[in-house]
């Protein structure tokens, strides 16, 4: 289903928590509504799952108002942060539950039941309690209790943050390939922004309860539209330009040489960082600025750099903005 | 260093408390119940039935199971509400609310009996009403069951608001989320993660309103046979130097309350 957000303002007492949302989510699609802690991004999940609601704006979910229509009535399955699985149900109860509550029979929420336990990859776990199993188990029974009812829109809050790195890396894959499978609506909160780039077609980028951008990850990554953009997808640094302009390069779009070339800016290397195929080079340029730089393994061998080095550096790459006054 | 060779730090010290602990505990818990118990049976079985039989403690008795059973079935219903109410929603007041709760905890039984006096006795409006309707409150039964409720008011209520708070509401937006309607969403999913505080509320309410003195003593008016409690029978009997009776009496409460502080804990450990 396609959802459509115009104008959406949300304030907690004097704090604006969200003004002028306008969004559109196409049918099938799988976005993600970034930003950092407090820019708003789970307000505007609570808000499109009925759980909140907006002080002004219209939420059209497939062309129809919304607004006044309760959460249980919106066809939507929502993950929160910490699953909210019921404890004391079954793995198999918790997937079932939104088929017991509309009077489904038996024999159909069992046979829907093991299903989704092997869409999840938990066969056999159905008559464990929640609090048997690992983070990531948790994580998919929370999903597949949201899909049993066959939601139009799939709302994730934060559904990775509490897992560990490696376990997060294996379920974004499988909820990507879970989405492809689906294609169910999916609007993700994240404030991570590799996990965005690696699962969205489509990233709403948050702050302060604005949206900044909206793009695909490649258009968010390559032409950030201000420099929070610019900073929220890795790291960037600031160089010193001409007047009210700020000028960004990221680590990895440097000309680096051991000898002065065109345009050079000249430095010497305080830290030397090897982070596998890249090597990080702090430097300390002789017009007094601190620059972070990245390097291949293959050139680290070349220019041997150790803190002390002469070292030279150019921009390949920048992008300016103009100053905020 | 190896495992034997360590020394708990601090465990003389948490001795010495353990075992001040458990000589306050004998003194003012344990000795007490154990001279009631021995007071009450020193005379033989013969004058401990003979207080039962006797109509006055019998309609005491029958006077303290009917109160309690409506304070309670009453509190616990208010309680249920008012924690939903307080720990699920935001609303203007809510503070005022929580705080008039604990009310009864902080005042003196008797100055709430007073107070349900003033409000209750004949000489209100309120309760000339209710007498003139065939209800009397004050000195009458019905009075004795409002103390009992307005006494064991908190105690379910502070149960569950405590645990409930804690939990929020992610669980029952989850419920909705799937499509439970609320009632829903309170039976199948609120209620069983606190039916266990809920239990032990009740069984806390139970005690207190079998044993509560104060309030009942002031708009019971303590006719005797008619609007005495257990507790109030209890004093009576003592003042009449009816001491196995009392012994009898105040055993049966002590029981009582004992067997619903080992049911609490099996409420908690479930």
């Amino acid at each position: 289903m396609s959802i459509v957000l115009a104008g959406v303002a949300k304030s907690h007492g004097p704090v604006r928590a969200l003004s002028d949302i306008d969004v559109t989510i196409e049918r099938n699609t799988l976005v993600a509504l970034l930003g950092p802690s407090g820019c708003g991004k789970s307000t505007l999940l609570r808000i499109i799952a009925g759980f909140d609601h907006a002080d002004a704006g219209l939420i059209r979910i497939d062309g129809s108002d919304v607004s006044n229509v309760p959460a249980r009535k919106r066809g939507i399955g929502f993950v929160a942060q910490h699953y909210a699985l019921f404890p004391h149900m079954t793995v198999a109860q918790n997937v079932g539950f939104a088929l017991d509550v509309r009077g489904t029979q038996r024999e159909q929420t069992a046979r829907r039941v093991a299903e989704l336990l092997a869409l999840v990859r938990l066969d056999g776990y159905g008559a464990r309690l929640p609090r048997e199993l690992s983070g990531g188990q948790r994580q998919r029974v929370a999903l597949a209790r949201a899909l049993a009812a066959e939601p139009s829109i799939l709302l994730l809050d934060e559904p990775f943050a509490a897992l560990d790195l490696h376990v997060r890396r294996e379920l974004r894959a499988w909820l990507r390939e879970l989405h492809e499978r689906t294609h169910v609506t999916t609007i993700l909160v994240t404030h991570d922004a590799d996990e965005a780039m690696e699962l969205a077609d489509r990233i709403v980028l948050l702050e302060d309860g604005r949206i900044v951008q909206t793009g695909t990850p490649s258009e968010l990554y390559a032409a950030p539209q201000t420099p929070f953009a610019m900073r929220f997808f890795g790291n960037a640094n600031l160089l010193q330009g001409a007047d009210h302009l700020a000028v960004y390069v990221r680590p990895h779009e440097f000309v680096v040489d051991d000898r002065p070339f065109a345009g050079s800016l000249p430095g010497v290397v305080r830290r030397v960082a090897a982070l596998g195929w890249r090597v990080a080079l702090d430097v300390y340029t002789d017009d007094g600025q601190t620059v972070n730089a990245e390097i291949s393994d293959v050139e680290a061998q070349r220019l041997e750099p150790r803190p002390g080095s002469r070292i030279f550096l150019s921009p390949r790459h920048a992008h300016s903005f103009a100053a905020a006054s | 260093m190896t495992a034997t060779g360590t020394r708990r730090p601090g465990f003389g010290r948490g001795a010495a408390a353990i075992g001040l602990a458990g000589l306050l505990l004998i003194v003012f818990i344990l000795a007490p119940v154990a001279q009631i118990v021995y007071e009450a049976g020193r005379s033989g079985i013969g004058p401990l039935l003979a207080t039962f039989a006797d109509r006055e403690s019998q309609a005491a008795i029958w006077l303290t199971i009917v109160a309690a059973a409506i304070a309670v079935a009453f509190n616990a219903a208010f309680g249920l509400i008012a924690a939903w109410t307080l720990t699920k929603y935001r609303f203007p007041g809510k503070a005022a609310l929580q705080a008039l709760i604990d009310l009864p905890l902080t005042v003196s039984p008797v100055v709430a009996g007073l107070a349900l006096l003033l409000t209750f006795g004949t000489r209100s409006p309120l309760g000339a009403w209710f007498a003139h309707h065939g209800v009397p409150i004050a000195f009458a039964r019905p009075g004795i069951v409002i103390a009992t409720i307005f006494v064991t008011f908190p105690y379910v209520a502070r149960e569950l608001i405590a645990l409930m708070s804690d939990q929020g509401r992610e669980l029952e937006e989850a419920a909705i989320a799937l499509g439970a309607s609320t009632w829903q969403a309170f039976r199948r999913v609120t209620f069983p993660s606190i039916r266990s505080a809920f239990v032990s509320g009740v069984l806390l309410c139970n005690a207190r309103a079998m044993g509560e003195f104060g309030a009942v003593a002031v708009i019971s008016g303590r006719i005797r046979g008619l609007t005495d409690t257990v507790s109030l029978q209890i004093s009576n009997l003592y003042d009449d130097a009816q001491i196995v009776a009392a012994f009898t009496l105040a055993g049966t409460l002590a029981a009582i309350a004992i067997a619903l502080t080992f049911a609490r804990r099996l409420a908690a450990h479930r």
